[in-house]
Parts: C-alpha cells; sequence; structure tokens
C-alpha cells in the first residue's frame, strides 16, 4: 500500500506541470476511479479540509495519504509528492536567473503557460463537479470563484463565507 | 499562514501587501515553478529560499511552509472524522469544499486570463481542458503529447515579450 502511494505521489511530482493543484485530475483518477480508495465527494471534501488549514494547498495530499494509510500513508504521500520537485527546482532556480530576461526562457514560459492554464481548469471543474452535491453547492463554489476574481478580498474570506452558508444549509 | 491555499494569498501578500515582488516578477517566478514540475509554491520556498540564503535558505523556507500547516491539518481531519457524522460539521464541510472548488476554479481562470487574444493558448488551453477534464484521458501521456506541441508553437510564434505573463 505504501508502496503504491510512494510510486503513485512520486510520479505526479515530476508531472505536476502547473503545480500540485493541476494533477487533482489525476490523483482523483487513481484514488477514486482505479482503486477506489475513497469517493469522489470524500475526496473534494478532504480538498477542502486542506485548503481550510494554514498552508499551501500540497496538503491535501498529506490529507489524501493519511485518508488511504494512516499517519505513515500522510508522511509517504507528503514526501514523495514534494522531494522530486523540490531537488529540480533547486537545481535550476540558480540557472533560471542566471539566464535573464532570453527568448528561449520566453518561449519556455509561454508554451508552458497555456498548458498549466488547461489543466488548472481541468482540475477547477472537476474539483466542482465533485463537491456540488446540488445547485445550492454548485452555486456556492460559482459564487466563490466569481468573488474571488471580482474582488481583493483575501481568499480566506471565501472560504469561511462557504462553510459559514454550509453550516446554515446552504450546500 | 497560508490559509486557503497558498497560491492566491501568497500573490496577495507578496505583491498587493508587503510589495517584495512586482506583479511581472512574480509571475516570472510563478512561471517557473509552474515550469518546473511538483508543488509550485513549495518549488516557490525552494527558489526564494535558495535566492535569499542558499541551500539553508530553501529548507528553512519549505520548512517554514510545511511544518506546522501539516500538524494542524492532521489534527483538523482528526476531528473532522471524529465529529464528521454531526449535521453541522457535515454541512460547514460541504460549503467549505464548494468554497475550496471555487477557489481553485478562479485561480485557473486568473492563470488563463493572460491567454486571451492568444489564439495558441487558448487552442493549447483548450485541449488540455477537454483531454483531462472532459474525456478523462490519461494524465501522464496527455501532458507529455500538449507540452512539446504547445512548446513549438511558442517558439515559431513571434516573440513577444508580454506573452509569458
Amino acid at each position: 500500500m505504501l508502496l503504491v502511494l510512494a510510486v503513485l505521489f512520486g510520479e505526479l511530482s515530476l508531472l505536476a506541470i502547473g503545480g500540485a493543484s493541476s494533477t487533482l485530475p489525476a490523483m482523483e483518477r487513481a484514488i477514486v476511479v482505479n482503486h477506489h480508495w475513497m469517493s469522489a465527494a470524500e475526496f473534494a471534501r478532504l480538498f477542502g479540509l486542506a485548503q481550510a488549514a494554514p498552508g499551501p494547498n500540497v496538503l491535501a495530499v498529506t490529507l489524501f495519504g493519511w485518508r488511504i494509510a494512516g499517519l505513515p500513508g500522510a508522511a509517504v504521500a507528503t514526501t514523495t509528492f514534494l522531494l522530486p520537485s523540490c531537488c529540480l527546482a533547486y537545481a535550476v532556480g540558480g540557472t533560471w536567473a542566471r539566464i535573464g530576461d532570453t527568448r528561449a526562457r520566453r518561449v519556455v514560459a509561454a508554451g508552458l503557460l497555456p498548458v498549466t492554464a488547461g489543466l488548472m481548469l481541468a482540475a477547477g471543474v472537476l474539483l466542482v463537479r465533485d463537491a456540488a452535491t446540488d445547485w445550492r453547492s454548485a452555486s456556492l463554489a460559482i459564487g466563490v470563484a466569481a468573488g474571488t476574481l471580482a474582488t481583493k478580498r483575501h481568499p480566506l474570506w471565501f472560504l469561511a463565507a462557504a462553510a459559514g452558508a454550509g453550516l446554515l444549509g446552504f450546500g | 499562514m497560508g490559509f486557503g491555499g497558498v497560491l492566491p494569498m501568497i500573490r496577495h501578500v507578496m505583491v498587493v501587501e508587503r510589495r517584495w515582488q512586482t506583479a511581472a516578477e512574480f509571475s516570472d517566478m510563478i512561471a517557473l515553478c509552474q515550469f518546473l514540475p511538483g508543488a509550485n509554491v513549495a518549488n516557490l520556498a525552494v527558489i526564494f529560499g535558495a535566492r535569499r540564503c542558499g541551500a539553508a535558505g530553501s529548507a528553512a523556507a519549505l520548512a517554514g511552509l510545511l511544518g506546522a500547516p501539516v500538524a494542524i491539518v492532521l489534527v483538523l481531519v482528526r476531528l473532522y472524522e471524529r465529529f464528521g457524522m454531526l449535521a453541522p460539521v457535515r454541512h460547514m464541510v460541504a460549503g467549505l469544499s464548494a468554497g475550496a472548488a471555487g477557489l481553485i476554479l478562479a485561480t485557473a481562470i486568473r492563470i488563463a486570463l493572460p491567454l486571451r487574444g492568444s489564439l495558441r493558448g487558448l487552442a493549447v488551453a483548450a485541449a488540455g481542458f477537454a483531454a483531462v477534464g472532459l474525456l478523462g484521458l490519461p494524465f501522464l501521456p496527455s501532458v507529455l503529447a500538449l507540452a512539446p506541441v504547445s512548446l513549438a508553437l511558442a517558439a515559431t510564434a513571434p516573440d513577444q515579450r508580454r506573452g509569458q505573463a
């Protein structure tokens, strides 16, 4: 089990072009569809809890690992997801700064941005689908997205508002 | 202290509040972190830490980013498992997960916004979205197929400085 987790998250670590969130579709497929470790709704709830906690949303990986294989699962999932990419980031970070604003760098950035955008949009839509059990939670998710885009309000404000709305039965 | 997912918040703190970086510099660093595989906030911490004080800076930034949050989130999930069957808790977490999904959607749209006006960018983004999001094609082959195509398209497009934002 732990080995399966390590392979899964280790592989995703090096595939996560747009960051952790862009691999959510792949995580969901592996965790929910292939391995049946949890339901899609549980997947979305754990993601929501990770977002509500202070910290990066890579914490969702910690919670998925925890839910699948307890504390060892949390440790294995988090470590294998972070270690490969962080080593690479450390190795490449300095080079990127030294290269400066060259054409090659702009091409790489301009070439990868649309890929990231597409994967992130897929992750966003997929999560909304998983989290939205009815029209109320669907409109809550869309409302948070619209509110975040339209204002400069802190994201936590919207999360708190969403949790509050859920508590009042609107979710 | 990155409540609610760090990416929107780091941007807010670094660019809007503290002005450690301009929006362009931040976009540049995000572009690098997106070009690199992996959790981009962790990459951001590693790279920002390394620029300030080398490997120690990276380790410190990463530990600072993850140490307390991991502990807190594990306590939180234990509480949730313990009290999750209670209706108010269940409703709150349902609202929370809808809100969190909305935040990711907003972040995605924010990332996609600079693409407007670029047919190439929009086409690649749409292809990626359709492959992974709508058709449920396997992730690894989709990314490995799309990334080189997008890079080739970007390489043949006229060079534009604003294009990488």
